[in-house]
């Protein structure tokens, strides 16, 4: 968090200020990295994460909820939006099982209307082409 | 062991997961209609700052978990389960700073898929907050596969 991103001045959320007005994204510890407007959110493995654990796993609702976000964050930057989009419908695939490990996830925006975004998310551990889970996303923007 | 028996060990099983533990989640009952979880308010778990209303990935959650405990309801008994999808559509916001009921019901098992319906609520069950429709992966008990030399 060193404030160096490029498009930190925009109108909308920096990414210290959405995490800020999101207190589950703390919770969770989400962090992002930002290439221009291209996010990664970043997930960091901690004990309290853990859905199953005789495995260990993350928890679904966990890898959920971190793809929820990186959807949000990047229509926020992307669409310079100040207010965070609420989705109407998620559609989550689990591929894999979660490790205890971190976590990456980037958002593709497939298309962003005047009140809606349709929104997809891959969200991957050791190999960015060996995704743990897949969202898919409608955003209400208005 | 009669249909209530193994939810009887709910209470126990959510208390040994740590994401229901720090989300501060709790069993809430188990009868013919599925399992029910409800979680107590917190200001950490909040979805937007300036409104105090949870954030949708809590509800997601909690969707997902209770979904789990239902499969092991209809089944009433322990079995490894993983979930494959979960759909979820959030129809409104949470009430500020209420609490969140989950209720989830398994109304088909094979024996490999179990398919479960979900709602969750703040005050009643006939004005939701969010519906999910999701479906478990049934792996074989493992005591099945370590009889195997």
């Amino acid at each position: 968090m060193t404030g160096q991103f490029i498009n930190g001045n925009h109108d909308g959320f920096t990414k210290e200020s959405l995490l800020r007005a999101i207190p589950f994204s703390e919770f969770l510890g989400v962090r992002l990295n930002l290439a221009g407007d291209e996010l990664t959110a970043h997930l960091p493995f901690a004990d309290h994460l853990v859905g199953n654990p005789m495995l260990p796993a993350l928890h679904g609702g966990v890898i959920g909820a971190f793809m929820e976000i990186a959807a949000m964050a990047q229509l926020s930057f992307k669409e310079k939006f100040n207010q965070i989009p609420k989705p109407i419908n998620v559609n989550i695939q689990y591929l894999r099982s979660g490790k205890p490990i971190d976590t990456f996830a980037r958002a593709h925006l497939n298309r962003v209307g005047r009140t809606i975004a349709n929104v997809e998310v891959s969200a991957w551990q050791d190999h960015r082409h060996h995704p743990i889970a897949t969202l898919q996303a409608h955003f209400l923007l208005a | 062991m009669t249909k209530t028996d193994f939810s009887e060990m709910f209470a126990t099983i959510n208390s040994t997961v740590p994401y229901i533990r720090a989300l501060g989640a709790l069993f809430d009952g188990a009868d013919e209609e599925g399992v029910t979880m409800r979680l107590p308010f917190r200001d950490d778990l909040v979805g937007d700052r300036d409104t105090r209303i949870l954030a949708s990935g809590v509800v997601t959650a909690l969707l997902d978990h209770c979904c789990g405990m239902a499969v092991w309801h209809a089944m009433n008994a322990y079995q490894p389960i993983a979930t494959l999808d979960l759909r979820i559509d959030y129809m409104r916001p949470a009430a500020p700073a209420s609490d969140l009921i989950v209720t989830a019901n398994c109304f088909k098992i094979t024996r490999s898929v179990a398919f479960v319906r979900a709602f969750a609520f703040d005050t009643t069950s006939e004005d939701p907050v969010a519906a999910a429709q999701s479906a478990f992966m049934i792996s074989s008990p493992t005591t099945r596969v370590s009889a195997r030399p």
